[in-house]
C-alpha cells in the first residue's frame, strides 16, 4: 500500500495526547531567568525620561545602548528596532527587558516613562505614508466601463484578526559553547537567524534556532518570534544565563501582529446578461506602525482581489499604509481573505442588482483552463473553479433551498474562491531552498527547517519520501528542526511546505534511490556508509514574471474552492446560528487525506470566526479586548457541522500532483456567510458580522 | 498542604494562593498540563479534581486539599482516548489536546453529539474545527462513524 494518499499513522507519535510534548514553556534551564518586555503606553512621542521604582540588585536589564550591532529587526526592511531608542510609533512597543529568577520579583518591578506626546495618527484612509504600493494594469479598464450596459460599485471593510493560537508566544535564549541558541515556538527558524544576524553583528557570530513543539502559528509566529527572540538573547548575553520569556495572553493580543483590516473598492462594468466586462479595484491595507511583511500581504491580496473571475479590463491598485498601531503581519491567506471577501460580496450584490441567480453569474464568469487572470497567466488544467461550484450546488442542493429558505429565518449562501500556491511570482526561485535527506543505518532522516506546528509537516513529507524512495514508511524519521543541522527551506508559509518542500524532497529521494542502487538504506549503510543528498528547488520553467508591471504567472499554481453556508438568524437577537458548511475543495491531491481534512475543516473555522465573531477592539491604537474572555473565537458550540468535499486535480509540478492547501479553507467561509445574510435582505458589506452590525444594518432599512 | 495526584499522596509547601497550575508544572513537574489564557477561558489546563473538569489555572492550590487531582500524566498513555486523539488526528498542534481529552473524560458512556459538544464547549481548540475531536470521542465512546458529525470524501 502507498503512504500517499492513505491517513497512515502521523510521525507525532503520543506525545501530543499523553503530555510529553515539550514545547517551549515546558522546558527549564539550570540558572534560568525569566524576562519581561517593558512597553510604551502611548501610541506615538517621545521618551523623555525613564524611572526604575524599585530595587534594581538581582535584576537584568537592557535597553537599546545594549543592542550589539543593529537595532532593528531584519525583514523587507529595516526599519522596525528591537528596542525603542526615543521614538515611539505604537502601543505596547517594547522599551526595556529586565529579567530575574524570580517570576514574582520581575512582575512586580515598576518602570515609569515619561513622555512627550504627539497626536497620533489611527485611520489608514488619512494617511499619507505609503509603504508598497502596488498597480496591476490588464487591458484599458476605463474605455471598457465606459461601454459596459451596467455599473456596480461598492465598497466592502475588513477588521483585523487575531491568530489566537492556544501556545502564546516563546522563546528561551541559552548561552552555551561560545555561541547562543534559541528553543522556541516559530514558524520560521531561518527568520530567526537572520534577524539575530543582523542584531548580533560580528560579535556573536554562533547563534543557532531549535523549534521547539509549537502550539500552533497560522502566520502569526512568522516574523513576530524574530523580535522575542532577539529581546532574549540580549538579556542572555547580558547576563550570562538562560533567559525564558513566555507572553500571556494579554501581552501577546496587545503586542503582536494581527491580520491586515481592509479597505476595497470595486466599481464593476457588466453586460446586461452577466459578462464582467470591466474591474475596477481599490485595495487599502492598514500596515501599522512598521512596515513587517505588509508589502508581500498586499501583493497577494492585490494579485487575488478580481476573484476566480475572467475579465479583459483589469487595474488593481493598492497600497499600504502607516498607522500608530502595532503592526500588522501574517496570517494564513496573507491578504486574500481581505479581498477575495470583497469581490464575492460584489458578485451578490451584482447578481441582485441584475436580478441574475448568483450562482449563474458565477458560471458566465468563472476562470477556466486557457483563460487569462488579472496578471495575464494564461490558467492550465489545473483550474478547477467551475469543477468546485458545480459539486458545491449539487451536493447541497443549493438552488432549491435558496428558493425555500426565502422569507423564513433560515438562509443559504456561497462563495468562490481560489488561492495561490507558494511564493508569488518569482519569489521561489529568489528563494533557492534546499531540503536534505540523509542516509542512516535503519533508513533515512528528513533534515529540512519546514515546522511542524499542526498542520502535519513531519507525516506529509515522510509520506513523499517514502513512496519515492519506496521503502517502508517507518524507516522515515523527521529531524526537529535545529538551524546547525538542518538544510534552509525556506519559510513555514504560503502553503508551499507540501508543493514546495515536499517536491524538492521527492527529487532527493529520487536521486538515493539511484545512488542505493537497489540495496535498502540498512544495507547501502553497513557496506558503504552514510551520505546525504541535499537539492535546491527548480520552479516549473515556464514561471515568467515582471516585479515591476506586476504581469506574469503569479503563481504556480492554485487551489479552488466553493463554500456553502447555511444559517438562521435570531429575530430577536440578530445572533447568527451556522447551521452547516459545505467546503468543496481541489487542491491537487490530498497526501494524507485526514490531515488535509483537518486543515479544511480548522481554516473553514477560523474563517467563521472571522466572518461573525472575531472582532478586535482598537482603542487608542491598541487592542481593548485583548483577552479572550471579550475576543471570542469558536467554540464546539459556535461551529456547525461541516461537511467536506476534496476533489482531485492533480497539479504536474507538485509532489505526486499536490498543491498547497493551507491557507486556502481561509479565503471561502466570510463572503459566504455574508451572501446568506444578503439573501434575507440584510445588506452586509463588511464582517465580522455581528449582532450589532446586522441590528444597525436592520435599522438602516 | 497534602492532596492526591495521579494517584498518589502528594505534599507541596507552596503559599496556599499559589495557581494550581503553577504547583503542578513547576513544584511537581507535570508540564502536561498547558497554560493558554491564564483566565479560566480556552480550558488548556484542564484537570480532573475529584473526577471533575476544571481549569486549573484559576484554582488557589488550596481548594483541592485533601482532594484528587488527576492530570493527563495520570493516564499513563494508556488512556484509548490519547491514541484516538492522534489517529482521528483531533489533535493538530496538540496544545488544546490534554485539556481536551481530561474535559472528554467527564462524559456518561453513550453521549450524543450534543452532549460532547456541551461537555467540550469550555475548551478552545484552533486547529480543527472540532470534527475531529468529536470524531475521536465518538469512537471511543464506540459509536460509529454515522453518529459523529461531518462527512467527508475524495473524489
Amino acid at each position: 500500500m502507498p503512504a500517499v494518499g492513505n491517513s497512515v499513522a502521523r510521525k507525532d507519535g503520543i506525545g501530543k495526547a499523553t503530555g510529553a510534548a515539550k514545547y517551549a514553556d515546558d522546558i527549564t534551564f539550570p540558572g534560568m531567568l525569566f524576562g519581561r518586555t517593558i512597553r510604551s503606553t502611548i501610541p506615538r512621542g517621545r521618551i523623555r525620561s525613564i524611572r526604575f521604582d524599585f530595587d534594581t540588585a538581582g535584576f537584568t536589564i537592557v535597553d537599546y545602548r545594549d543592542v550589539p550591532a543593529t537595532n532593528a529587526v531584519d525583514l523587507m526592511a529595516q526599519d522596525q528596532p528591537f528596542l525603542v531608542e526615543t521614538e515611539v510609533r505604537h502601543m505596547a512597543e517594547p522599551i526595556l527587558l529586565l529579567a530575574h529568577e524570580d517570576r514574582e520579583k520581575l512582575n512586580a518591578a515598576s518602570v515609569e516613562i515619561d513622555y512627550d506626546e504627539e497626536e497620533p495618527l489611527f485611520d489608514p484612509e488619512r494617511s499619507t505614508q505609503v509603504f508598497k504600493s502596488i498597480d496591476i494594469v490588464k487591458g484599458n479598464v476605463s474605455a471598457a466601463i465606459e461601454n459596459a450596459d451596467v455599473i456596480v460599485e461598492g465598497t466592502y471593510r475588513t477588521g483585523h484578526q487575531e491568530h489566537i493560537y492556544i501556545e502564546p508566544n516563546g522563546v528561551i535564549a541559552v548561552p552555551e559553547d561560545g555561541g547562543i541558541t534559541i528553543h522556541g515556538s516559530v514558524q520560521c527558524p531561518f527568520y530567526v537567524i537572520k534577524a539575530l544576524r543582523c542584531l548580533l553583528g560580528s560579535a556573536h557570530p554562533n547563534v543557532r534556532v531549535i523549534q521547539t513543539e509549537t502550539g500552533g502559528g497560522f502566520g502569526g509566529k512568522e516574523e513576530y518570534p524574530s523580535m522575542i527572540a532577539g529581546h532574549a538573547v540580549m538579556l542572555a548575553i547580558k547576563s550570562g544565563r538562560p533567559v525564558k520569556i513566555i507572553y500571556d495572553r494579554v501581552e501577546d493580543m496587545v503586542a503582536t501582529t494581527k491580520r491586515h483590516p481592509a479597505i476595497v473598492r470595486h466599481r464593476t462594468g457588466l453586460t446586461r446578461d452577466g459578462r464582467l466586462v470591466a474591474m475596477d479595484i481599490d485595495v487599502l491595507m492598514d500596515g501599522g506602525a512598521y512596515v513587517t511583511l505588509s508589502p508581500t500581504v498586499l501583493s497577494r491580496g492585490c494579485i487575488h482581489a478580481a476573484g476566480p473571475y475572467r475579465c479583459d479590463d483589469i487595474r488593481i491598485q493598492g497600497r499600504t499604509v502607516f498607522t500608530n498601531t502595532p503592526p500588522n503581519g501574517a496570517f494564513r491567506g496573507f491578504g486574500a481573505p481581505q479581498t477575495e471577501f470583497a469581490v464575492e460580496v460584489h458578485m451578490d450584490r451584482i447578481a441582485e442588482q441584475l436580478g441574475i441567480d448568483p450562482v449563474e453569474l458565477r458560471r458566465i464568469n468563472a476562470l477556466r483552463p486557457g483563460d487569462r487572470t488579472a496578471t495575464g497567466q494564461t490558467l492550465r488544467d489545473d483550474c478547477s473553479a467551475h469543477m468546485v461550484l458545480e459539486e458545491a450546488i449539487k451536493r447541497t442542493d443549493f438552488s432549491r433551498k435558496r428558493k425555500e429558505y426565502k422569507g423564513t429565518n433560515r438562509t443559504i449562501g456561497l462563495a468562490l474562491f481560489y488561492h495561490g500556491a507558494g511564493f508569488t511570482g518569482a519569489g521561489e526561485r529568489n528563494l533557492k531552498s534546499k531540503a536534505r535527506l540523509e542516509l542512516t543505518p535503519t533508513g533515512v532522516r528528513i533534515a529540512t527547517g519546514s515546522t511542524e506546528i499542526g498542520q502535519g509537516t513531519r507525516t506529509m513529507h515522510a509520506q513523499i519520501v517514502t513512496d519515492a524512495l519506496g521503502i517502508p514508511y517507518e524507516d522515515v524519521e523527521v529531524a526537529q528542526p535545529d538551524t546547525s543541522k538542518v538544510a534552509d527551506s525556506g519559510p513555514t508559509v504560503a502553503s508551499r511546505t507540501c508543493m514546495v518542500v515536499g517536491k524538492i524532497l521527492e527529487e532527493c529521494a529520487h536521486e538515493m534511490k539511484e545512488k542505493l542502487g537497489g540495496l535498502t538504506p540498512a544495507e547501502y549503510y553497513k557496506r558503504s556508509g552514510p551520505f546525504t543528498v541535499e537539492r535546491m528547488y527548480e520552479p516549473p520553467d515556464w514561471i515568467q514574471w515582471d516585479d515591476k508591471t506586476y504581469l506574469g504567472d503569479a503563481y504556480a499554481t492554485y487551489g479552488w474552492g466553493c463554500d456553502v453556508v447555511e444559517l438562521e438568524l435570531d429575530p430577536d437577537t440578530y445572533e447568527v446560528r451556522p447551521l452547516k458548511v459545505t467546503a468543496v475543495q481541489e487542491f491537487g491531491r490530498p497526501i494524507h487525506p485526514a490531515l488535509a481534512r483537518g486543515q479544511i475543516e480548522g481554516g473553514t473555522a477560523q474563517g467563521m470566526g472571522y466572518a461573525l465573531l472575531e472582532r478586535v477592539v482598537m482603542r487608542n491604537g491598541v487592542m481593548a479586548n485583548s483577552t479572550l474572555t471579550n475576543y471570542t473565537i469558536p467554540t464546539t458550540l459556535d461551529m456547525p457541522e461541516m461537511d467536506i468535499v476534496m476533489l482531485e486535480n492533480p497539479y504536474p509540478g507538485g509532489p505526486f500532483g499536490a498543491k498547497g492547501l493551507g491557507e486556502l479553507p481561509m479565503d471561502g467561509p466570510a463572503p459566504a456567510v455574508v451572501n446568506a445574510l444578503r439573501h434575507m435582505g440584510l445588506d452586509i458589506r463588511e464582517i465580522p458580522a455581528t449582532p450589532e452590525l446586522i441590528a444597525n444594518c436592520v435599522a438602516r432599512a | 498542604m497534602r492532596f492526591m495526584l495521579n494517584g498518589a499522596v502528594k505534599e507541596v509547601a507552596t503559599h496556599p494562593a499559589a495557581r494550581l497550575i503553577d504547583v503542578l508544572r513547576e513544584e511537581c513537574g507535570l508540564t502536561g498540563t498547558k497554560e493558554g489564557c491564564g483566565e479560566g477561558e480556552c480550558g488548556a489546563c484542564t484537570v480532573l479534581i475529584d473526577g471533575e473538569p476544571v481549569c486549573s489555572c484559576i484554582i488557589p492550590v488550596a481548594q483541592v486539599a485533601d482532594a484528587e487531582v488527576t492530570t493527563v500524566e495520570g493516564l499513563n498513555g494508556e488512556h484509548p482516548l490519547q491514541k484516538l486523539f492522534m489517529d482521528e488526528v483531533g489533535a493538530q498542534c496538540g496544545i488544546c489536546t490534554p485539556g481536551m481529552i481530561m474535559a472528554a473524560l467527564s462524559l456518561g458512556p453513550a453521549p450524543t453529539l450534543d452532549e460532547v459538544r456541551t461537555a467540550l464547549a469550555g475548551n478552545l481548540c484552533r486547529c480543527t474545527g472540532y470534527s475531529a475531536i468529536y470524531r475521536a470521542v465518538m469512537k471511543w465512546r464506540g459509536m460509529t462513524a454515522g453518529d459523529t458529525p461531518g462527512s467527508a470524501v475524495v473524489a
